[in-house]
């Protein structure tokens, strides 16, 4: 037993230095520029916490909840749009599910930034929709452009993979028999789907929504593109701060509070997901 | 026992495309009888269970329970309950939840509930603080029996089970078989018990119903499927036999004495001998039924020895004999064997024609 702890150990070794390389690194990278003085481009120096001061009064906390707010609204959205059509992969469709993944797989090969052009073409004043609806009719309207609900249904059309295959596979864990004993039992469809559906699933439906949670909340492209100046994400004001702004403590500052959040978040809802056993079983 | 049926089916069929499951089923159930189907696997026993249950709808035929019409009626507002093959026991719920789930779905108040299942906890012989235990810590036979605590919260008019045990060590097997027949009996409840296992079958059951390419073969109480099959797919389901093809009231290089040669005068068909209803006769020795064979084999079965042996006029037999009664000589040695025309059956059904 120890030796096998010992092993492990050891093997672990490789990935855990490229981890502390690659991704650890970075962060505390950004971590230290957060606490640089203002306009003293040095590491060399005492921490000074300006920067947070300047996120917490100069307005910032109203990007971040922009940015969670909007992320905890695609999430919900996707998790009820994606339910019904897991289910559908994991228990109806058999082949058919192929054919499905490979669908929503091939999305992924175009670049996010191409395919959400696609649909500024398709919603913007005189693009698809519009266009084509005031050629028909004669009424036309602004367009569908530019408003915090389009922003929502583009972080939803982006992410909708990350959440249909997690879902797909917490739902595949759900044993036929446990879901007919239940409904043999005397349980209705709902009490089903409350009492052994969504809690048998529950290390899908963690794994989904954090992954489409964490996404959409450091999103940019979305608001960018779709959203115009609607509203202003807090990805969008950490990319401000570091280039136009040439403020990079404030950029890492920005970038740190997001990260404190998610990361906060994420680790929470993985505390409660029971993975090894959504691994080890199917 | 009761006089009227709680369960009456009439020519239940179910098809899956092209293939028939249920060939037109008729069984009535009495109330407060406990009913085995057996039958081998692709027997359409699992078939019929769930069409009873209402997990699957049938193609063809009607479910009546009592005077009430039940096979529209969806599985959860059926009064019945199924223990299943796999359990199906909700990991994530307490032993505890796990039985008050059905009672749960009725709004019943949770102290009542727990007064409940704390009963059944005793009922079915398990500790009280198993109440709060989750199911991954219960052993496989604590797991059967949560299950079935589960199934009479729900208190239903009948229990089916779906071969339950048979993922259990045999031991255990044996145990839970006892304990179940016990329960039966205390709670009064109709039984309708599906197995593979005719042994298991006869140890627990009022009746047994052979199933065989979905249609029952015999239906019958357990002595009667034993000593009395009405085919050979049902004698020989059971353990050993011996049958032999009897053609105008002679089997070649068997002797019959004069009161077997009346009894089976003219009748063809299959006699069947049980390896314990034969004996080793002395050399003078003679019997209704007498036939010569050589040893082949033999095993040790505690009190009991069993041979296998080849007959004089073709064919293997099996003996089982008591110790003291073993035979002289051994592998290889030539015996005389013997049985009373009363100990053995003839089934009506002619030798395979083919």
């Amino acid at each position: 037993m120890q030796r096998d702890r010992q092993l492990g150990l050891f093997y672990a070794l490789p990935l855990g230095g490229f981890l502390a390389l690659a991704f650890l690194a970075p962060i505390l990278l950004v971590a230290a520029f957060s606490t640089m003085p203002p306009k003293v481009f040095s590491l060399a120096h005492l921490p000074d916490f300006s920067a947070y001061y300047t996120v917490l009064t100069q307005g910032y906390w109203k990007s971040v909840v922009w940015s969670l707010g909007m992320a905890l609204a695609a999430t919900a959205i996707l998790f009820v749009i994606c339910w019904p059509l897991a289910y559908g992969m994991a228990k109806v469709l058999g082949r058919f599910s192929l054919v499905l993944t490979i669908c929503v797989v091939m999305t992924l090969f175009v670049s996010e930034n191409i395919r959400l052009f696609g649909w500024v073409l398709t919603l913007m004043k005189g693009g698809l929709i519009e266009g084509y609806l005031r050629h028909w009719t004669g009424a036309g309207f602004d367009g569908l452009l530019y408003n915090v609900p389009v922003i929502v249904f583009g972080l939803v059309y982006v992410y909708l993979p990350f959440m249909l295959f997690p879902l797909a596979q917490g739902i595949a864990m759900v044993p036929d028999d446990t879901r007919q004993a239940a409904f043999d039992l005397g349980a209705t469809r709902w009490q089903v789907l409350r009492e052994v559906e969504l809690p048998l699933a529950m290390p899908g439906i963690l794994v989904g929504s954090l992954l489409t949670f964490v996404l959409s909340a450091g999103a940019i492209a979305e608001s960018k593109l779709l959203g115009g100046q609607a509203v202003i994400v807090i990805a969008d004001e950490v990319e401000t701060a570091f280039t136009y702004g040439q403020n990079w403590p404030l950029g890492a500052a920005l970038a740190m509070v997001l990260i404190a959040i998610v990361g906060g978040i994420a680790i929470w809802g993985i505390g409660r997901a029971d993975l090894d056993s959504m691994m080890a079983r199917k | 026992m009761g006089d009227q049926p709680i369960l009456r089916i009439n020519g239940l069929t179910k098809r899956f495309n092209d293939f028939t499951a249920l060939h037109s089923i008729d069984l009535n159930v009495s109330e407060g009888e406990f009913l085995t189907i057996v039958g081998p696997s692709g027997s359409g026993k699992t078939t019929l269970i769930r069409l009873l249950v209402g997990i699957d709808e049938p193609s063809d035929g009607s479910i009546w329970l009592r005077d009430r019409r039940i096979d529209e009626v969806p599985a959860n507002k059926r009064p019945t309950c199924m223990v299943f093959q796999s359990l199906a026991l909700f990991p994530h719920r307490t032993v505890g939840q796990n039985i008050e789930f059905p009672l749960k779905l009725r709004k019943v108040p949770p102290a009542d509930r727990r007064a409940r299942a704390l009963e059944l906890l005793d009922l079915l012989r398990l500790p009280r603080d198993y109440y709060g235990k989750r199911i991954d810590q219960c052993s496989g036979g604590e797991r059967q029996r949560v299950a079935l605590a589960r199934a009479l919260a729900f208190d239903p008019e009948i229990l089916f089970f779906d071969e339950p045990l048979s993922a259990l060590d045999y031991r255990l097997r044996k145990t839970l078989e006892k304990e179940l027949k016990d329960l039966h009996r205390r709670t009064g409840k109709t039984f309708i018990y599906i197995t593979h296992s005719l042994e298991e079958a006869m140890v627990m059951s009022d009746r047994i119903a052979i199933m065989r390419a979905g249609r029952f073969e015999q239906i019958a109480p357990a002595e009667q499927i034993y000593a009395k099959p009405v085919s050979r797919f049902v004698a020989g389901f059971m353990g050993e036999v011996n049958l032999f093809d009897m053609t105008a009231g002679q089997v070649p290089g068997v002797t019959l004495s004069p009161h077997a040669q009346s009894r089976f005068a003219g009748q063809s068909g299959t006699l069947m001998i049980r390896p314990e209803s034969l004996s080793i006769l002395p050399p003078s020795g003679t019997a209704d039924i007498c036939f010569t064979a050589v040893i082949e084999a033999e095993y040790l079965l505690g009190s009991r020895m069993q041979y296998t042996l080849r007959r004089a006029g073709g064919g293997t037999v099996t003996v089982e004999v008591l110790r003291e009664d073993a035979a002289q000589g051994g592998v290889g040695a030539e015996i005389t064997l013997g049985c009373p025309a009363d100990a053995c059956h003839l089934i009506a059904e002619v030798p395979d024609a083919a």
